[in-house]
């Protein structure tokens, strides 16, 4: 069974908010999930489904589930970090094609900004086994992913300046959109001039942490057929986890490898058939291992494939993360996953930035790599097209 | 680590052994004895064949830097690296007393112990 043209994403809504001072978790899961149905044109009595991750305060999708007012059939919190949205919507196509729900709402609200969880791990009430033998070397965020950009280095002669070029790129798409974070366009130099938090990562190398939230609708066929907003359809979806394999560690590839080809062959499409990609961005190099990963380029060629606006809309061969991205707008709840099928939905629809907008963007990708891309993560792939 | 995470760890049965040889400067790998796989960090099951099989393997005490970050954010610095084993598994360390700016993927390493958090854990030097 597939869920090719099951599914269709009607609402979409980003919370405009970067730092959310006195509003809890669940207000802005509750605003994110109103914007969307609005969108949709939908209203809370129509929602029979309902998606959270980790970000979600107390019991997760019961506490909100509570809080919202929601009388769902349906529910599914799939935690695999920063991507879970991605695995979600694809979790809301298979329960719709299979009649458990027509209408799925997915949301994601986070303040690490003001408050809640700091940056990085988030908090866990049983400790995971690999506790006493990594946590006390100190790994974090930065050098997990920095050891991935090390090895690629080392493997392929990539440079610190063809990563930095992703982050040009966002900054680019970034000066278009109001509600950004960093709106000012940054050059090579800046970046590779800006400090090594962890080496051989800049600190322009990384997103922003920013408070937020965001939601997605997805609805079964018939009920997308009655709403007024251009149609987004789902047509391939794959997901895929990574580890370290009791000690076989292997940096050159992300689980994007494995998602991607299950997401590629449902939709029955190629990488080079893709308009407009939105890729995780936590850092430069997760870009450029997902732009291989997904098979944009060959195994070891991202560097080349980034560098001189590779990435630009309107400029290069792939134009990525149209809204600045996590990189330079908005990383919500340190998650990047809602964001990226966001944009990719307002590209679909045309209603992206005009300075930014694809020409006739009918088929787009959006990926994500959720947890920590040198040890353990989860990745989620999505195709969609417009209908 | 909290005294609560510290209470869980120590009452593992399963790392005894383990914690025992640490205290010892020998790192303890796990062996399969029904697939042959060597394992690390150490479980009871194999983790690749699910086997409850599985016995201790003494670490040689070298390695070769497979990749590492230096952490630059805060002070001090500090080295972490991932370091293959000629065991089989690679694992996530840090290399101590070196000069930061001098690491490289391929370097030799050599096993050493720190006490972090009241805990004997394998770190590596330089070969």
């Amino acid at each position: 069974m597939s869920i090719k043209g099951k599914a269709y994403i009607a609402g979409i809504y980003e919370h405009p908010t970067r730092k959310a001072e006195g509003i809890p978790i669940a207000q802005l899961h509750a605003e994110v999930a109103k914007g969307a149905l609005e969108d949709a044109g939908l209203g809370l009595r129509d929602v029979d489904a309902y998606f959270c991750a980790g970000d979600a305060p107390g019991l997760g999708g019961l506490s909100m589930a509570d809080y919202l007012g929601l009388d769902v059939r349906h529910s599914d919190t799939t935690e695999t970090g920063g991507s879970s949205y991605l695995l979600h919507v694809n979790h809301a196509a298979q329960a719709i094609a299979t009649g458990k729900c027509k209408v799925a709402l997915i949301t994601l609200a986070g303040k690490p900004r003001t408050g809640g969880a700091p940056p990085g791990r988030p908090p866990m009430a049983v400790q995971p086994p690999d506790l006493p033998f990594e946590s006390p070397f100190k790994p974090t965020v930065l050098n997990i992913y920095a050891m991935v950009a090390r090895r690629h280095m080392h493997d392929h002669g990539t440079t610190a300046e063809q990563l930095a070029w992703i982050k040009v790129a966002a900054s680019h798409h970034a000066q278009h959109n109001p509600h950004a974070m960093l709106r000012d366009v940054v050059t090579v130099e800046d970046v590779v001039n800006s400090p090594i938090v962890a080496d051989p990562l800049h600190r322009l190398d990384c997103c922003v942490v920013s408070d937020g939230g965001g939601a997605i609708v997805v609805v079964a066929p018939e009920i997308a057929a009655q709403l007024k907003r251009p149609k987004v359809r789902v047509i391939g979806a794959g997901e895929a986890i990574k580890h370290m394999r009791g000690g076989k560690v292997d940096l050159s590839h992300s689980a994007g490898q494995w998602s991607a080809a299950k997401a590629f062959e449902e939709a029955g499409v190629k990488p080079g058939d893709i308009k407009y990609a939105s890729l995780y961005d936590s850092f430069t190099i997760t870009v450029l291992m997902q732009i291989e990963d997904i098979g944009f380029c060959a195994r070891g060629q991202g560097g080349r494939f980034v560098a001189d606006g590779g990435l630009i809309s309107g400029v290069g061969k792939l134009p990525f993360n149209t809204d600045g991205g996590g990189l330079c707008n908005n990383h919500p709840g340190n998650r990047g996953g809602m964001t990226k099928v966001l944009e990719a939905v307002r590209q679909l629809r045309g209603e992206a930035h005009p300075a930014v907008q694809v020409k006739n963007c009918d088929l787009a990708l959006a990926h994500g790599t959720g947890g920590y891309l040198g040890t353990r993560h989860g990745s989620g792939t999505l195709i969609l097209e417009r209908a | 680590m909290n005294d609560k995470t510290k209470d869980a760890f120590s009452a593992d049965t399963a790392l005894e052994a383990y914690w025992s040889a640490a205290a010892e400067g020998r790192l303890l790998l796990k062996k399969c004895e029904d697939c042959g796989e060597v394992h690390y960090y150490p479980r009871p099951l194999c983790p690749f064949c699910m086997s409850a099989n599985t016995t201790w393997l003494e670490a040689s005490g070298d390695g070769e830097i497979y990749s590492w970050s230096v952490e630059r954010r805060g002070a001090p610095p500090y080295a972490i690296a991932f370091v293959a084993l000629p065991e089989g598994p690679t694992l996530l360390t840090n290399i101590v007393d070196c000069d930061l700016d001098a690491l490289s993927v391929g370097q030799k390493v050599k096993l050493a112990f720190e006490t972090r958090e009241e805990r004997p854990v394998p770190v590596f030097r330089l070969a």
